[in-house]
């Protein structure tokens, strides 16, 4: 594993990353998996414990999104923003509260199933989902 | 060393073409890189040149000893959550690469042109410090405060420390419908003990303790379709405890029609309006008013000493066809009111100095062009105008530093040529006596305040004097 660039590639850090989770967390949490699809079509697919954000995600396998998560996941920005696909906006357990459609109002490329990943924990049933990041360069005078 | 065995093919032929990207890198080690004021935009394209850029060195210059712009002196202080992006910054600052020279000024203790001398790319983004003025007779009147020096007052900005404010009186007037506006209004309405807990300075809290303010009007010169402010500040004003939000449902009359149409976020914040003109007749009497008033723009400000009240035209819609509901534009009726008023805050907009006769603006009020001069860049407010909250910050720096790493690749910059960085910007110092804060000048800063600050229950209690900074953060270059 040396010979691997870590603090670089991000694809070889979901890597090392999944074998240290398996290494020490052969514990009562249970694992699943999620994949984040860059704009560049980039796919990024990590594991985590239940119940973490997506955000907590990005950040426990130091997941190299630019300004992803500025605010810290207290719904005060819109930068942890993500797309998913239908279904799986139809099936997650709680829909958007006042406060999260509040700042997604500020999000660039908005879509009908757009939501902030601070806001969405990951369970059994959310295991293997997959969501699609918007390009984090917007002109502001466009 | 076991897992190496496990590495597929894909992630090895990776590794190679990363090896190959990093030596095309490596071509851009010479690059020096300045960037001018360290509020968001300097720290997010900071950031991304960093990773773009491994192998540059970044000097970020600021003017006041401590960084984070508008961060530290404009984000509210009850609004502690958006300045998490801090901890942000903080690790960008540390980062080897990064250079943080504070109390120094382009314009004053060096010039563009020695800039130019001392690095392949200049970054400008110092922001937007002065504010618009309404250019009215009577702007001039005691108790007619910009609302960018206020801001600056509660938030410890030093030379905004002595603004002549009198706070001993009960109606006050703010133009302008933007976050900004609605920032004063909510920390002149908010109870005080809701603030103790914050950043907000000692001194500026003391004088709000005192504070008789009972009735607030935030005046917009457009309709309720134009204003500038985002619902999350707006509904936040909504559930202020002892508040009641007064809007005019009469303006409302033609608007449900229009609704379906709008863009989403114009679309829930115009619903929430109604929703409130609605709530303004029902909710029963509060102490303290806010009123929301539109198509009124200021003519005249009254007084002898201090200002007394406003004389105000009444505005209506052009209405024009082909313009979408939020670009309409105004036109004067010959209608007129007078409003009485002691205090007066203005809140129209904010617009960038030109520091160096050499920078040019294309736009009156910001540079309005990423790429300024060969090698020189603009990003945030100074680049875009005093508009946005901070994700079009970020994401403007991010475009900024991508550009200029799509300008090394297409040869435009000249990255070949060895500069002295701040070597050469030291030397002028040096001759002028100046006294600097470096990032451990300013961690030492930051300890202090926040040791002042557990005293009062705060997270840190902002030192609002330049020499006590540099007494604790400053040496000589």
């Amino acid at each position: 594993m040396k010979y691997i660039p870590t603090n670089k590639f991000i694809q070889s850090r979901s890597l090392t990353t999944t074998i240290n989770n398996l290494q020490e967390k052969e514990k009562s949490t249970p694992q699943y998996e999620v994949t984040f699809v860059k704009k560049n079509g980039e796919r990024i697919k990590v594991t985590c414990n239940e119940g973490d954000s997506l955000l907590d995600v990005v950040l426990n396998n130091n997941l190299d999104f630019d300004g992803y998560g500025a605010c810290g996941g207290t719904l005060t920005c819109s930068t942890c923003h993500v797309i998913l696909k239908k279904e799986d906006f139809d099936r997650l357990p709680d829909t958007p509260t006042e406060e999260e459609n509040d700042m997604l109002d500020l999000a660039y490329e908005y879509t009908d199933t757009s939501r902030l990943g601070c806001q969405i924990r990951i369970t059994k049933d959310l295991n293997g989902l997959e969501v699609c990041l918007p390009s984090s360069i917007n002109d502001a005078r466009s | 060393m076991r897992a190496s065995n496990f590495i597929p093919m894909r992630v090895c032929n990776h590794f190679i073409s990363l090896k190959l990207f990093n030596s095309k890198v490596n071509s851009f080690r010479s690059v020096t890189v300045c960037v001018i004021g360290s509020g968001p935009a300097g720290f997010y394209c900071t950031q991304h040149l960093l990773k773009l850029l491994p192998t540059s060195s970044i000097d970020i210059y600021e003017k006041l000893p401590v960084p984070f712009g508008l961060v530290r002196f404009g984000v509210a202080p009850d609004h502690a959550d958006v300045k998490n992006v801090i901890n942000n910054f903080t690790k960008i600052g540390s980062d080897s690469r990064v250079k943080f020279i504070g109390n120094v000024s382009l314009g004053k203790d060096f010039k563009l042109q020695h800039l130019q001398e001392a690095y392949n790319i200049i970054i400008l983004c110092y922001g937007a410090d002065q504010d618009i003025e309404l250019k009215i007779p009577g702007e001039k009147l005691n108790n007619v405060i910009p609302a960018r020096k206020f801001i600056g007052w509660y938030n410890g900005l030093p030379h905004d420390q002595d603004i002549p404010i009198n706070l001993d009186v009960e109606n006050v007037n703010i133009f302008g419908h933007g976050n900004v506006a609605i920032d004063v209004a909510r920390i002149l309405l908010k109870s005080v003990d809701d603030l103790r807990k914050t950043d907000i300075t000692e001194n500026s809290l003391s004088r709000l303790a005192e504070s008789k303010v009972k009735t607030v009007r935030i005046i917009g010169r457009r309709g309720p379709l134009q204003v500038a402010f985002t619902i999350k500040e707006f509904r936040e004003i909504l559930k202020l405890p002892n508040v009641q939000t007064i809007i005019n449902p009469e303006l409302f009359e033609n608007t449900e029609s229009i609704l379906p149409d709008l863009p989403r976020p114009r679309k829930r914040l115009t619903e929430l309006l109604f929703t409130t003109t609605r709530k303004s007749q029902t909710t029963a009497q509060s102490d303290k008013k806010l009123f929301i008033e539109f198509f009124r723009s200021p003519t005249k400000f009254t007084g002898i000493n201090a200002v007394n009240g406003v004389e105000l035209v009444i505005n209506k819609l052009k209405n024009l066809h082909d313009i979408s509901p939020e670009l309409q534009q105004i036109e004067a009726t010959c209608q007129k009111e007078y409003v009485p008023c002691e205090l007066i805050f203005r809140s129209i907009g904010y617009k960038s100095s030109k520091v160096d006769q050499e920078i040019p603006f294309y736009s009156s009020n910001y540079i309005g062009k990423l790429r300024v001069l060969p090698g020189v860049y603009s990003a945030g407010w100074l680049s875009t105008g005093s508009t946005g909250v901070i994700l079009s910050t970020m994401s403007n720096a991010f475009k900024t530093a991508y550009e200029i790493c799509e300008d090394i690749k297409n040869g435009i910059i000249n990255d070949k040529e060895d500069k002295p960085g701040y070597n050469y910007i030291k030397k002028i110092l040096k001759k002028e006596g100046k006294i600097t804060v470096d990032w451990q000048g300013w961690k030492n800063i930051d300890k202090v305040e926040i040791e002042r600050g557990k005293y009062r229950n705060k997270p840190r209690e902002k030192i609002v004097n330049v020499s006590e900074m540099l007494e604790i953060g400053g040496r000589a270059e």
